[in-house]
C-alpha cells in the first residue's frame, strides 16, 4: 500500500532546551531519549519543518561559548563545533592552510544558509551529496567526539556509515573536526542542476587522492585511474545510476587535469 | 530579543518558527513566507546583520540577538535605503513578495562586496526565488545600488 | 488631454509601500482570526471507507472541525468556471470528498483551531480508512482506459473536439512529402511565490461578509459566494489584496477553501483565515502543461506547408472545474503566424488522478507554438532547407490582414488576427541575434509566434475627482504585480491632464467596483485600460461642460491640462479640476475648502432645478469597455546556446526577444513582463516538471526538487518593440502578460537540437535527457 506524504509544514511538538556549557550538553544528551542537536538548523529545521523528524527533545548548542574557534594543529586546521560555513569561508587561516576546505565551502548551498550552517553539523548530518564529509575524507581528517563517557577521536573513514547515518553515538557531541593540510594538486568538482543545490556527482583530488560525492550512501574514496569500478550508485530524478557514473568519470579527468 | 531596534520578549511556545513569531506575533509583516524550508529566500532577515533564513530558525533562539526586519531599514517617514531606492528606480520588483528578501540579502551582499563584480552579484542574489521579473531588472537593481551607495 | 503618460517609462506607485514591507498580502491580515488546514489525502485514487475527527476535535485548541456532512454545501459539486458543449462529461469536486477521492491533495476535512501549529497538530489525529483504487496516470495511460478515473466517464474522455479548416486528408495525400512527429509535454506548474491565502469575516449585525482572497478574480468569487449562501451580492465583499503573483492557478469557482474559509467564520461568529503551505500549493493548486500531441504534415519542396494534422491529449487531471479553455486555446494557436491552407486539430481531455489543471501563463499557447515550430524544423530538416527560410516562406504576410484562421478561439468566436507583421519580427529577430559564436556544440533556435490576447466579455471602471483635485479610479479586475495601478494611472492622467502620483487606483476590491470579470489570458490592459480611458473620457467631457457655463465659453474650446480645465492655447483661462469637482456638486456650500475658490467661478443662476433632470452630481463616471473580438499580439524569439557534450548543461549564450503589443502604455512595465516571461519559458524548457510515480505520488513537491531558476541559470535577454496598433480598441493596445513564455521551449528544442544532434520531441529537457538522446544516437544512428 502505498505511503502519502502527509504534507504538513509546521514543526511538531517538542521539548526544547538550551544549555550555557559543554558539560551540561553531554549530561541532556546522556539522559534524554530521543534528542537531536541544533546547530545551524539548516539540515534540521526543513526536518522538522514536514515533520519528518518528530524528536521529542531538540538540544539547542549555540548558547556554548568558546567553541567557534578555527585554529591551526598538528599541521592542519582545526574547526570546532559552532563555526559557520561562512566563518570557514571568510578564514585566512582555512585558506592557507586548507585552500581545498575553502574551495570545497564555497558550494555549500548559498551566503545565507552558510551564515548559519555550522561545518560540523554539515558532517554529523552525513549526507552523502554533500561536500564537506567528501573533503574530509579524500584529506583523510578526524573529528573529536564528546559525552559524559569521554572523548574520542573517529577518523573520516570510520565516520560516515550510511545515507544520513554517521558512527557517532546519541549521547556524543561532535566538538571539533580537523582537516590535514591540502596538498598542493588539490581541486573539486561537482555537477548539479541549478547554482547551489546539492550535486549530482562530485570529485574531490587531494593529491593522488580521490573522493566521490552524491554517488554512494556515504562519500567514498576511488581509483583515479578507474573511479567508477565498484559504485552503485541510485537513481532520482535528474540523474540515472549510469549518468551518476558517467559524471564520476567526467569530474575525475576535470579534477585530475587541472 | 531585540527587533529593528526594540525590545520584545521570545515566545512561549518553542517550536514557534522565527518568521511565524515576526509577522504574526509581532505583527511584522514584512518579512514573508514562501516555502519555509530554506530555499525561496522570502523570510530572509537580517541577524546581527547577517542574512538568514527566519524560515529556519526557531524564534527562541534569537533571544540575545539583534534582528531586522524589512520594516527596520528606512524609518516610516524616511527616504528609502539605497537598496530599496534601486529597487524602485529599476523596477527591480512586480508583486512584491520575494521583495523584502531580496532586498536584505542585498544589503548583506553590499556590506560584504561593496563594490561586487558582475560574478559576485550573481552569487550574491542567486539564493532567493523570483517568479515575476527574471531577474534582469534586480541585476540592475544591485548596480545601481552600488552607485547609491557611494552618494 | 495630455499625451504625456501614454508611452512613458513612468515608475511605479506601488513601489514604496511593497520596498517598505507594508504589502498588504492575504496572509498578513490577523485581526484575531483563528487559523485553519485542511485534511488532504495522501492517495491518488481511494474510496473513503470511514473519516473519524474525534480525535482531532478533543485536542486543546481546536475549535472546529468539518467534514462533508456538517457542510450544508457539502453534497454539492462546485461549479464548473466555464462550461461548453463539448464539455460533455465534465466532472467537479465536492468542498470536501467523503465517498471517493481522486488525486493526492484532495480535500477531506477542514480543521479549525487557535493556531496553524495546532491545527496541524489535530489534523495528523484525523483519522481516515482508505481504500486505495487503481490509478491512472499520465494522459496516455487514461488514453488505453485500462482504468477509469470517474465510473461514469467512459474511457476517461471529459471533452472532445473536432475541428477542421479545408480537407486534409486529401491535401495530405496530394502532398509531395509527408512527416509525422509525437510530441510530449510533461506537467508544470506556475508557482507563484506567494501561494493561495482565505481571510473572510461575518458580521452578524451588518449582516455582511467580508472576503480576502489571494485570487484572479474577486468578482466572480463574491457572485459565486452569495449565491451559495443565499446572501444578496450587496453583503458579499470580496477583495484580492496584495497578491504575490498568479499567472493563472488563482482564478477559480471555487477552490474548496474559498468556501469552507467563509462558512466557518459565519458558523463560528469569528474571522477565520486559511493559508496554503508550499506542500499543499504542489498538490493543491491547479497544474498545467501535460499534453501528447501526434501530428502529421503535408508540405512541398519549398517546405511550405500544405496540410496539417494535429491530434492530442490534453491531461485535465481528476477533475474539469475550468472547463475546457486549455486544450481549445492550444487548438487555435497551434497555426500560430503561419499560412496552414488545411488544417485539421481533434483534442480529447483526459481524466488522471492528479491534480485538475487550469491556465498557467501561456495557457496552452507554448504546447501550440511548440508544435508548429518543431514541425517547420522537420521540414527544414527533410528538405535541408535553411530552418529561418523555411519560416519566412510559410508567414502570414502583413497585407494579408484581417486573417481568418478557421478555428474557434476561447470567446466562441472565430480566430481572426486583427493586425501586424510578422516578416518584420523575424527580420528584427536575426538583427538583434547577430552573428553565430565561434565554438563547437552551438545551436541557434528562432520561433515566431502570435498571441491571443483580450479576450472579454468585459470590463469597467469608475473614475472621480475629488473635491481636493485628487482622482480615484477604481476598477474590478485585481492586480498580482502588473503595475496595474501605475498603468492606468498613466492612462486616466493623460485624459484628466494631471500628473500621475495624483490618480489613486483601486483594483479587485468589489466594496469599490463590482463589475469584472478577472486578470488572465492578457486582458488586462485591454480591458481596463480601456475601461479606463472611457470612464476618464466621460469625466473629461463632463468637466468641460461644468467649466465651460463658468467661463462662458464654448466646451469644444476647452482642453484638460496642468490640473485645470481651460481654454485651448490660454493657460491663465481655466478652472482648477478641484474647483470643477466642487461645482459639480448643487450642495456645494456644505463643504469647505475649495468652495471659496469654487465661487469665483459661479455662474449666473439658470432657470430650472439644481440638478437638472437626467443628470447627477459630482465629477465623476463609470465606463466600459467590451471587445468586438481578441487583439492578437506577435512577436519572436531567438537564441544562441551551447550544450558541453560532457555534462549536458545548458548555457544560454544570447536571447533575443522582439516584441509587438500594439501600442506600449508604460515599456518599462512592459519589458518587466516579457524577462519574467522568459524567465519561467527557460524554467519551463529546462528544469521545471511535475514527476509523478505510478501510484500518482508527486516526488517533488518541494522547492528543493521542483526546480525553479535562480538568477543564476537565467541569462540576460534583449528586448526590442514594434508596435502594430490593434484595431479592435480605442487605445490601439495588445497584451502583453503571457509573450514572454510562449515561444521558448521552441526556441530552446531547435537550439538544442542543432547544438547537439540530437531530435528534440518532448518538453522540458534536462542535462540526464540530453544524456540519454545522446547514446540513444550512439546506439541508433539516425538514417
Amino acid at each position: 500500500m502505498p505511503r502519502g506524504r502527509d504534507h504538513r509544514v509546521k514543526p511538531p511538538p517538542f521539548e526544547y532546551h538550551a544549555p550555557a556549557s559543554v558539560d551540561e550538553t553531554y549530561a541532556l544528551l546522556g539522559s534524554l531519549e530521543d534528542a537531536k542537536v541544533l546547530a545551524g538548523g539548516q539540515s534540521l529545521v526543513p526536518l522538522l519543518n514536514f515533520r519528518l523528524a518528530r524528536p521529542a527533545h531538540i538540544v539547542d548548542i549555540n548558547r556554548i561559548p568558546n567553541l567557534d574557534r578555527i585554529y591551526e594543529r598538528d599541521g592542519g586546521v582545526a574547526v570546532q563545533a559552532l563555526v559557520r560555513h561562512a566563518g570557514v569561508e571568510d578564514s585566512e587561516l582555512v585558506a592557507r592552510v586548507c585552500p581545498l576546505l575553502s574551495a570545497a565551502v564555497r558550494l555549500v548551498a548559498h551566503r545565507v544558509i552558510r551564515n548559519r550552517g555550522t561545518l560540523c553539523g554539515s558532517l554529523a548530518h552525513a549526507d552523502p551529496a554533500a561536500e564537506l564529509p567528501a573533503v574530509l575524507l579524500a584529506l583523510g581528517g578526524q573529528v573529536v567526539a564528546r559525552s559524559t563517557r569521554g572523548e574520542r577521536t573517529i577518523p573520516a573513514a570510520d565516520l560516515f556509515t550510511s545515507v544520513m547515518q554517521s558512527a557517532l553515538a546519541p549521547d556524543e557531541l561532535l566538538v571539533e573536526a580537523w582537516f590535514p593540510a591540502s596538498p598542493k594538486k588539490s581541486a573539486i568538482a561537482e555537477e548539479s542542476r541549478r547554482h547551489g543545490d546539492f550535486a549530482l556527482a562530485g570529485a574531490v583530488r587531494a593529491g593522488d587522492r580521490l573522493a566521490l560525492f552524491g554517488v554512494a550512501s556515504t562519500p567514498v574514496l576511488a581509483d583515479p585511474k578507474n573511479p567508477t569500478q565498484g559504485l552503485q550508485p541510485s537513481g532520482d530524478l535528474e540523474a540515472t545510476p549510469e549518468f551518476r557514473l558517467h559524471l564520476v568519470q567526467v569530474l575525475t579527468d576535470r579534477v585530475f587535469t587541472s | 530579543m531585540k527587533v529593528n531596534g526594540v525590545q520584545h520578549p521570545a515566545p512561549v511556545d518553542p517550536r514557534r518558527l522565527l518568521s511565524d513569531h515576526l509577522r504574526h506575533d509581532l505583527g511584522l509583516t514584512g518579512t514573508h513566507v514562501g516555502c519555509e524550508h530554506g530555499v525561496c529566500g522570502c523570510c530572509t532577515v537580517l541577524f546581527d546583520g547577517a542574512p538568514i533564513r527566519s524560515c529556519l530558525m526557531l524564534a527562541m533562539q534569537a533571544e540575545g540577538h539583534e534582528v531586522t526586519t524589512i520594516e527596520g531599514l528606512a524609518a516610516p517617514n524616511a527616504a528609502l535605503h539605497p537598496v530599496q531606492q534601486a529597487f524602485h528606480e529599476c523596477h527591480g520588483l512586480q508583486c512584491g513578495f520575494c521583495t523584502p528578501g531580496f532586498v536584505l540579502s542585498v544589503v548583506g551582499l553590499l556590506a560584504e562586496h561593496p563594490h561586487p563584480t558582475a560574478l559576485q552579484i550573481d552569487e550574491g542574489i542567486s539564493g532567493n526565488l523570483c517568479r515575476c521579473t527574471g531577474y534582469a531588472s534586480i541585476r540592475r537593481a544591485v548596480v545601481r545600488a552600488v552607485e547609491l551607495s557611494k552618494q | 488631454m495630455t499625451t504625456r503618460w501614454f508611452g512613458a517609462r513612468v515608475q511605479r506607485v506601488e513601489d514604496d509601500r511593497l520596498l517598505r514591507g507594508r504589502g498588504h498580502f492575504t496572509d498578513d491580515i490577523n485581526e484575531g482570526a483563528l487559523e485553519s488546514c485542511l485534511v488532504r489525502s495522501p492517495f491518488a485514487h481511494a474510496r473513503i471507507k470511514s473519516i473519524d475527527v474525534t480525535a482531532a476535535r478533543a485536542l486543546p485548541g481546536v475549535v472546529a472541525v468539518y467534514i462533508a456532512s456538517d457542510l450544508p454545501f457539502g453534497s454539492t459539486d462546485l461549479p464548473i468556471l466555464i462550461p461548453h458543449p463539448n464539455l460533455t462529461h465534465g466532472r467537479t469536486q465536492r468542498c470536501l470528498a467523503s465517498a471517493v477521492v481522486r488525486y493526492v491533495g484532495e480535500a477531506v476535512a477542514f480543521v479549525v483551531a487557535e493556531n496553524r501549529y495546532i491545527a496541524e497538530d489535530a489534523a495528523d489525529l484525523v483519522e481516515v480508512d482508505y481504500e486505495p483504487l487503481p490509478v491512472v496516470i499520465t494522459p496516455e495511460v487514461s488514453a488505453a482506459a485500462q482504468h477509469l478515473v470517474h465510473d461514469d466517464v467512459p474511457g476517461n474522455v471529459a471533452a472532445e473536439m473536432l475541428q477542421e479548416v479545408g480537407d486534409v486528408k486529401a491535401a495530405l495525400a496530394k502532398a509531395p512529402h509527408r512527416k509525422q512527429l509525437r510530441l510530449r509535454f510533461e506537467r508544470g506548474a506556475a508557482s507563484p511565490m506567494e501561494g493561495r491565502a482565505v481571510w473572510a469575516r461575518w458580521s452578524e449585525s451588518e449582516h455582511r461578509l467580508t472576503v480576502y482572497d489571494s485570487t484572479q478574480s474577486p468578482t466572480s468569487i463574491r457572485g459565486g459566494l452569495a449565491v451559495l449562501f443565499g446572501l444578496p451580492e450587496s453583503n458579499v465583499d470580496v477583495i484580492a489584496p496584495d497578491v504575490g503573483g498568479g499567472f493563472g492557478p488563482k482564478i477559480m469557482l471555487f477552490y474548496p477553501d474559498e468556501l469552507l474559509v467563509p462558512f466557518a467564520a459565519m458558523r463560528l461568529g469569528r474571522p477565520v483565515k486559511w493559508t496554503e503551505d508550499r506542500q499543499e500549493h504542489f498538490v493543491a493548486t491547479n497544474h498545467e502543461r501535460g499534453q501528447v500531441h501526434e501530428v502529421e504534415v503535408g508540405f512541398d519542396s519549398e517546405g511550405r506547408v500544405l496540410a496539417l494534422s494535429d491530434d492530442f491529449i490534453h491531461d485535465a487531471g481528476a477533475y474539469t472545474p475550468y472547463g475546457i479553455i486549455l486544450p481549445i486555446i492550444t487548438a487555435a494557436q497551434v497555426p500560430g503566424p503561419y499560412r496552414v491552407p488545411n488544417y485539421r486539430v481533434r483534442f480529447r481531455d483526459m481524466y488522471t488522478n492528479a491534480t485538475p489543471t487550469s491556465p498557467y501563463r501561456g495557457a496552452g499557447r507554448p504546447h501550440a507554438c511548440f508544435v508548429m515550430e518543431r514541425t517547420l524544423d522537420a521540414i527544414a530538416a527533410a528538405l535541408g532547407l535553411d530552418r529561418t527560410e523555411v519560416r519566412r516562406r510559410n508567414l502570414i504576410q502583413p497585407d494579408q490582414f484581417p486573417y481568418e484562421v478557421g478555428v474557434m478561439w476561447q470567446d466562441g468566436n472565430q480566430v481572426v488576427y486583427d493586425s501586424g507583421d510578422y516578416p518584420a519580427l523575424v527580420k528584427r529577430a536575426l538583427e538583434m541575434l547577430g552573428p553565430r559564436p565561434d565554438g563547437d556544440h552551438i545551436g541557434m533556435g528562432l520561433s515566431p509566434y502570435v498571441e491571443g490576447t483580450g479576450v472579454g466579455p468585459y470590463e469597467g471602471a469608475h473614475v472621480q475627482v475629488l473635491v481636493s483635485g485628487k482622482v480615484v479610479a477604481a476598477t474590478g479586475i485585481p492586480n498580482q504585480g502588473q503595475a496595474h495601478a501605475t498603468v492606468w494611472a498613466q492612462i486616466v492622467a493623460d485624459q484628466l491632464g494631471v500628473d500621475v502620483s495624483d490618480v489613486e487606483v483601486s483594483s479587485g476590491d468589489t466594496r469599490r467596483f463590482k463589475w469584472g470579470v478577472g486578470t488572465f489570458a492578457s486582458r488586462a490592459a485591454i480591458m481596463a485600460g480601456n475601461a479606463m480611458a472611457v470612464a476618464a473620457g466621460m469625466v473629461a467631457e463632463k468637466a468641460k461642460l461644468i467649466a465651460a457655463e463658468h467661463l462662458e465659453a464654448d466646451p469644444a474650446d476647452l482642453e484638460l491640462a496642468g490640473g485645470s480645465v481651460r481654454v485651448k492655447g490660454s493657460a491663465d483661462r481655466g478652472i482648477p479640476l478641484a474647483a470643477v469637482a466642487v461645482l459639480s456638486n448643487p450642495m456645494r456650500y456644505a463643504f469647505g475648502g475649495g468652495t471659496e475658490a469654487a465661487t469665483q467661478f459661479a455662474a449666473k443662476p439658470r432657470p430650472g432645478p439644481p440638478l437638472p433632470e437626467g443628470e447627477q452630481p459630482g465629477l465623476e463616471a463609470t465606463g466600459y469597455f467590451s471587445p468586438v473580438g481578441s487583439a492578437w499580439a506577435a512577436g519572436c524569439h531567438a537564441a544562441y546556446v551551447h550544450v558541453d557534450p560532457k555534462t549536458f548543461r545548458l548555457e544560454i549564450l544570447k536571447y533575443v526577444v522582439v516584441h509587438d503589443c500594439g501600442r506600449l502604455i508604460n515599456p518599462m512595465v512592459v519589458e518587466g513582463q516579457i524577462e519574467g516571461g522568459v524567465a519561467q519559458g527557460i524554467g519551463g524548457a529546462f528544469y521545471e516538471r511535475l514527476a509523478y510515480d505510478a501510484d500518482g505520488q508527486l516526488r517533488n513537491a518541494s522547492f528543493m526538487e521542483f526546480l525553479m531558476p535562480y538568477a543564476t541559470e537565467i541569462p540576460p535577454i534583449e528586448i526590442d518593440h514594434i508596435e502594430t496598433p490593434s484595431p479592435l480598441n480605442p487605445l490601439g493596445i495588445k497584451g502583453a502578460g503571457e509573450a514572454g513564455v510562449i515561444p521558448v521551449g521552441a526556441v530552446l528544442a531547435s537550439a538544442i537540437e542543432e547544438a547537439l544532434g540530437v531530435p528534440i520531441t518532448e518538453m522540458p529537457l534536462s542535462p540526464l535527457k540530453l544524456y540519454e538522446l545522446s547514446r540513444q544516437r550512439v546506439t541508433e544512428p539516425r538514417p
